[in-house]
């Protein structure tokens, strides 16, 4: 009995809410900080590349971008079957906060990828398998994000979205390897973002950097948001009544 | 026995009842009473195990409603808002098919025989596109004849019948608690099953 | 009663219900036919290229025919109360919604694989190139009722449920889309398609173990 009021506790909506106010400063912070860094490592101490020209610098905001989104989308799936698994309503808002993230991630990438193809393959767009993957995985993020917003009943749109989630997630590996073997058959040697030529440490260590500051940002952003969704969805009870006293 | 305990029901942001609690004992009949509104069809949805209690459990013969699914449902019959009669099928069709998909084998005779008895004998092969709106429900309630269930579950089954209908009903409901079956319904109208007297479960209170 | 059985008496009673509506059944059809006539006229009347497109635009149009198909999976059943009934029956709900999507694929599926010829020989593809994409529809149709049902019950009754199954379901889709129409590309280079056909085998088995409980939970959700 004891260790299931605590884990009620510790996933009630009201302690999340003010645990994650205090948290999300702090995440913001080292994403600006972070993010500063990197991007200074990526655009003054990074060395012009000999083949790419400076054009290849966008991979510092890409690649990081790119690797955050298919993460997010894990995350969110794991988020919601964890919910259906135990009927925790604070699983489910937490997969719904993380969708726009991602989605909009998942979006830089695309953008950043069109930027960087235009100069090193002289088109905005080219059917590369990493890219088609991306695009398909930003049409997963839009239709989980659609049905949510089609259904007015929070119950059941929080589990029909978490099963389109986890449809999804098991989906992904299946398109992506599709999506590779029809590149490999069309194409032949296909132009890939990770044959560029061997990196630098020091353009190794930018990304990194960058890498981390998306994960920061990614997770004050959508700690911010489910801080909004509790609190939409919160409030008829008492502890928002009083939440908003003490603020006004 | 049928047990609802401590039952609670919320539907979007609205919380319809809570704390809700009935038991029902062969030969009873448990009339559910309440303003439209008032979660009347939720709670026979709850009870047939269509939709989630928020709290609470519902127990059959002593057990939780989904540990013991599949003999709850093999002993229960529900009667729903939508009378589950496919437009494009006659009526023989259709009762033949909701028995036979029920797991409850028919032969021809029976379905006829059930169908006569609510007063569809001469509509047997009419698609039920263009049987009235009454006729329709009277298909889906003669399932009630054949399944041979002992919990009836109805929702509002008096509504668009005529006054023979009503009689018929209401005397189907009275064989059902006199062999020792249970039913669990709402209605608007009043209820008049001699030598029974409903438990009265009220959901505006 | 056994499985079987119910999966039985559940198809007698949905080609019986198609049978009445055949209108239905032949929309479809027809929606298939006219969007994979359309490209040609969008492209060009060249033959070489229409024989390079042949297998991709079928395939294509067979995806968006399965789509629009779709609504009749479990809606009808919703409106009227039938899918309840089936949700109270002692089976097993995975036994009967097996049912549903067979049932689905028979009377949706399969006009497509009969009429898919009639569309490759006015792309020009050849003998073996036709037989491919008959057996690669064989295998891939099915997986499209299957993953389009998951779709159709997360949207009953959804305002708009018509334009989101296709967002939902589509991108699903693809893996089916890339193996049915690279094995018709296969036949017609020195490749071969089996190594796709495989791919399209593996998928369906894949696709009929688990989409049922995938369905299951989906129309619990969805019925609440």
């Amino acid at each position: 009995m004891t260790s299931r009021f605590n884990l009620y506790k510790y996933s009630s909506p009201a302690t999340f809410y003010a645990l994650a106010g205090k948290m999300i400063p702090w995440f913001y912070g080292a994403a600006a900080l972070l993010g500063a860094v990197g991007l200074y490592i990526s655009f003054f101490l990074a060395p012009t590349d000999f083949q790419q020209s400076e054009a290849y610098r966008i991979i510092f905001i890409h690649v990081p971008a790119s690797w955050m989104s298919m993460f997010i989308y894990v995350v969110m799936a794991g988020w919601a079957a964890f919910g259906l698994a135990f009927n925790t309503r604070l699983s489910f808002m937490m997969a719904s906060a993380l969708a726009p993230t991602g989605a909009m991630l998942t979006f830089v990438s695309l953008w950043t990828g069109a930027l960087w193809g235009k100069p090193t393959w002289g088109a905005w767009w080219v059917w590369d398998a990493r890219l088609t993957s991306e695009l398909i995985l930003f049409f997963l993020y839009l239709g989980f994000m659609a049905l949510q917003a089609a259904i007015d009943d929070p119950r059941r749109a929080d589990r029909a979205g978490a099963l389109i989630a986890l449809v999804g997630v098991v989906n992904v590996p299946i398109i992506y390897f599709s999506v590779r073997w029809w590149n490999t058959l069309h194409q032949g040697a296909s132009v890939s973002m990770t044959k560029a030529p061997s990196m630098a440490t020091i353009m190794l260590e930018g990304m990194m950097v960058m890498a981390l500051a998306v994960w920061m940002y990614a997770i004050a952003a959508s700690l911010s948001r489910v801080r909004s969704i509790i609190l939409e969805r919160e409030r008829n009870t008492q502890w928002v009544a009083q939440l908003l006293e003490t603020e006004v | 026995m049928l047990e609802g305990k401590d039952l609670a029901c919320v539907r979007g942001e609205r919380a319809l009842f809570s704390h809700l609690n009935f038991t029902l004992h062969g030969g009873e009949l448990l009339l559910v009473q309440g303003a439209n509104g008032s979660g009347k069809t939720s709670l026979l949805r709850m009870v047939c195990g269509l939709l989630a209690p928020e709290f609470g459990e519902i127990l059959w013969q002593g057990e939780k409603i989904a540990a013991v699914r599949e003999s709850y449902h093999a002993g229960m019959a529900y009667f729903g808002h939508a009378p589950a009669v496919k437009e494009d099928l006659s009526a023989f069709e259709n009762l033949d098919f909701s028995c036979r998909l029920a797991g409850i084998p028919v032969d021809h005779e029976e379905v006829k025989g059930a169908l006569g008895h609510l007063g569809l004998g001469h509509c047997l092969n009419l698609p039920a596109k263009s049987l009235s709106q009454g006729q329709r429900r009277r298909v889906a309630l003669s399932r009630l004849l054949l399944v041979k269930a002992r919990l009836w579950i109805l929702d509002e089954p008096l509504t668009a019948l005529d006054q023979a209908a009503l009689q018929l009903v209401q005397s189907l409901i009275g064989e059902h608690l006199r062999r020792g079956g249970m039913a669990l319904l709402t209605t608007h109208q009043p209820v008049m099953i001699p030598g029974i007297t409903p438990k009265i479960l009220d959901l505006s209170a | 009663m056994n499985a079987a059985q119910t999966v039985f008496i559940l198809l007698r009673r949905e080609l019986m219900l198609a049978m009445r509506r055949r209108g239905d059944v032949l929309t479809v059809l027809f929606f298939f036919v006219i969007v994979a006539s359309l490209f040609p006229l969008g492209v060009g009347p060249d033959p070489k290229l229409l024989r390079l497109m042949g297998g991709g635009v079928v395939w294509v149009a067979a995806l968006l025919a399965a789509m629009l198909s779709l609504g009749r999976m479990f809606a009808g059943d919703y409106a009227d109360g039938t899918l309840e009934q089936l949700v109270l029956t002692p089976t097993p709900p995975v036994v009967w919604i097996t049912g549903k999507i067979l049932a689905h694929w028979l009377v949706s599926g399969v006009p497509l694989i009969l009429m898919a010829p009639v569309l490759g020989v006015q792309f020009g593809l050849s003998g073996d190139a036709l037989a491919v994409l008959v057996f690669s529809l064989l295998l891939g149709t099915p997986v499209l009722s299957l993953i389009g049902a998951i779709g159709a019950a997360l949207t009953l009754g959804l305002r708009g449920g018509g334009v989101l199954v296709s967002l939902l379901v589509l991108p699903l889709y693809i893996p089916v889309l890339i193996f049915g129409a690279g094995a018709v590309d296969g036949a017609m280079s020195e490749l071969g398609s089996e190594a796709h056909l495989s791919l399209l085998g593996g998928i369906l088995i894949l696709a009929f173990m688990l989409t049922p409980w995938a369905v299951s939970a989906a129309l619990r959700i969805s019925i609440e």
